[in-house]
């Protein structure tokens, strides 16, 4: 008797084993084959004989070079997306801090609406948010009027994000644009970790006197932190590949990676193409695999 | 003394609100701009991204522009058909994910989180990649665009609706099932209204990422013009003010939906 009713629930264990596969299979198999196996299709690429073209075909005759050639001539727009990213990431993460922490503790009954206007700005175009920075940063605009009335673009000039009195196809626009566009992936990570804090862990700090900038730094931030990897890489990752900004902000001299990789499919030479696309993902995944380590978090996902 | 105290207390604590409100403002600040713009007259000058004066024709012939109208028709076919199939995928997965165990499941975590942390340069080349290897390069368009649509939705449905599906209070399906509701009924009846905000918030978010999306579908599209594809051609020759009234529909239609939802949910509450 003991037996069967072991072998009804064995089976009935197996048979929700089997009910996961099924449920999952259609969405890994898609994944897999526009995902992953791309990713494979792309390295492939990079190994093609830099010779070839659209007409005449393309072969893999790993050609390593390749990657020190595109090393090489793209290492200047790699270096600056990398550096762009890294203030944009900054930068969100203090504004997308203050905003997480008041939707999570201070909003009350408007958290529900404060997160729907967090996501809003995604229902419309992210092509027509970015032109409009174009407007907003105009030379004869407000926000240059401002910037100049009150010295603060001469300090722009000194850490050289803008040139003579305009921000527009300056550093300082891209990396603006760049902010903008990717806030809410900062913001909405950070919100769901702050929100799970115990804020008796908070109160019990200041009881035992810690002032409340002690109390945030030992308590608040810590136990955030899976939100603060989670948001930074979400934000740092889709900005280092950018071009948008870069294209419709900046200047020539601002051109980002993503720039150079989309002309040269433009142009057709794939390889090269392919090569450059390897190895910013390379770049990335190293820096990850380093933030995500020394961050102390494992439950990311 | 107690006075300025009290006011010190007060500003101490409503600081944090107080900036964050700020910088939702500052969100706001470009939809302001496309609003406005869609009622700019451009017609002296169609270079100049700037408000000249204030006209009610955008909005009386939205579809002047040529080749818009189809961009926008395109955009919504794409992004209807992909988001009905990766909420699809992504629901069944997410119940996979939340209520199976079995071997290789966290193997599949990290593969859905990885598209949402790539960049899409690289993912759009990949995707390139593959289709040219496989000789489909000369088929690059709507199906190619459409296969794209699902890939990158596909992992932001997942999480949408695992979010829901994990916050979910089994007690209610217990109870289902202690009122002799079948596996089935307890399903249909309890489980899946629970889950629907969810899955309906999944496939919004999915909408607007494929109605939205520029670098993977440019890379992958062949021929065909989706809609922001046609803004960024326009932004290379002067860009025609109709395009703001799209910006602009679409941001009223998304915002009301989500808000008559929100309202819905809220009156539910008061009324339970």
């Amino acid at each position: 008797m003991a037996a069967t009713l072991d072998d009804v629930a064995h089976s009935a264990k197996a048979r929700r084993k089997r009910t996961g596969y099924w449920l999952i299979l259609p969405g890994a198999v898609w994944l897999g084959l526009f995902f992953v196996v791309p990713l494979f299709s792309l390295i492939s690429a990079s190994l093609y004989d830099p010779t070839g073209s659209v007409e005449t075909g393309y072969s893999v005759t790993w050609h390593i070079q390749n990657f020190s050639d595109a090393f090489d001539q793209y290492k200047g727009t790699l270096w600056r997306s990398l550096w762009y990213a890294g203030v944009t990431t900054a930068v969100c993460f203090v504004i997308g801090y203050v905003l997480a922490y008041a939707i999570a503790f201070k909003a009350g009954r408007w958290k529900n609406l404060m997160l729907i206007l967090v996501i809003a700005p995604f229902f419309t175009s992210f092509l027509l948010r970015t032109l409009s920075w174009k407007l907003i940063l105009a030379d004869d605009g407000f926000v240059v009027d401002f910037m100049k009335a009150t010295h603060l673009i001469d300090i722009l000039q000194m850490l050289q994000l803008s040139g003579d009195d305009r921000l527009l196809n300056t550093p300082f626009a891209v990396i603006a644009g760049l902010t903008y566009n990717f806030l809410p992936f900062m913001v909405l990570p950070l919100y769901a970790s702050l929100e799970k804090i115990d804020t008796r862990l908070i109160e019990a700090s200041s009881d035992l006197y810690a002032s409340p900038a002690k109390g945030f730094f030992k308590v608040t931030l810590p136990l955030s932190m899976p939100g603060v990897v989670a948001g930074t890489l979400l934000t740092f990752i889709p900005a280092v590949g950018d071009f948008i900004n870069a294209e419709l902000l900046g200047s020539p001299n601002e051109r980002m990676v993503g720039n150079d990789i989309q002309s040269l499919f433009d142009i057709g030479d794939y390889a090269a193409a392919g090569a450059l696309s390897v190895i910013l993902m390379a770049i990335i995944v190293a820096l990850v695999l380093v933030w995500v380590r020394n961050s102390g978090t494992e439950d990311l996902v | 003394m107690t006075r300025a105290a009290a006011i010190r207390r007060w500003i101490g604590e409503h600081l944090v609100l107080f900036l964050g409100i700020l910088v939702l403002i500052y969100t706001f600040v470009p939809i302001v701009v496309v609003t406005l713009m869609s009622f700019n007259d451009s017609s002296r000058s169609r270079n100049l991204y700037k408000f000249q004066s204030f006209t009610w024709d955008n909005w009386l012939h939205p579809w002047e522009p040529n080749g818009m109208k189809e961009s926008v028709v395109l955009s919504i076919q794409i992004a209807f058909l992909a988001t009905a199939l990766a909420t699809i995928l992504g629901t069944l997965a997410a119940f996979a994910l939340v209520r199976h165990r079995f071997k290789g499941r966290s193997a599949a975590n990290v593969i859905i989180f990885l598209p949402m942390a790539s960049p899409e340069i690289v993912m759009g080349s990949s995707l390139l990649a593959l289709f040219v290897s496989s000789g489909f390069g000369g088929q690059l368009g709507f199906w190619t665009i459409f296969i794209a649509h699902v890939m990158f939705c596909l992992s932001f449905v997942i999480v949408t609706v695992k979010a829901r599906l994990s916050g979910l209070d089994d007690n209610l399906e217990q109870a289902a099932m202690d009122l002799y509701a079948t596996e089935s009924q307890t399903f249909w009846r309890v489980t899946f209204p629970l889950v629907l905000p969810g899955i309906i918030a999944a496939a919004l978010l999915s909408f607007s990422l494929s109605f939205d999306d520029f670098i993977i579908t440019n890379l992958n599209s062949g021929q065909e013009v989706t809609f922001p594809m046609f803004v960024w051609g326009a932004s290379q020759r002067g860009v025609p003010m109709q395009v703001n009234v799209i910006g602009t529909a679409m941001f009223l239609i998304a915002i009301s939906i989500v808000l008559v939802g929100e309202f819905g949910r809220r009156r539910q509450k008061v009324a339970a």
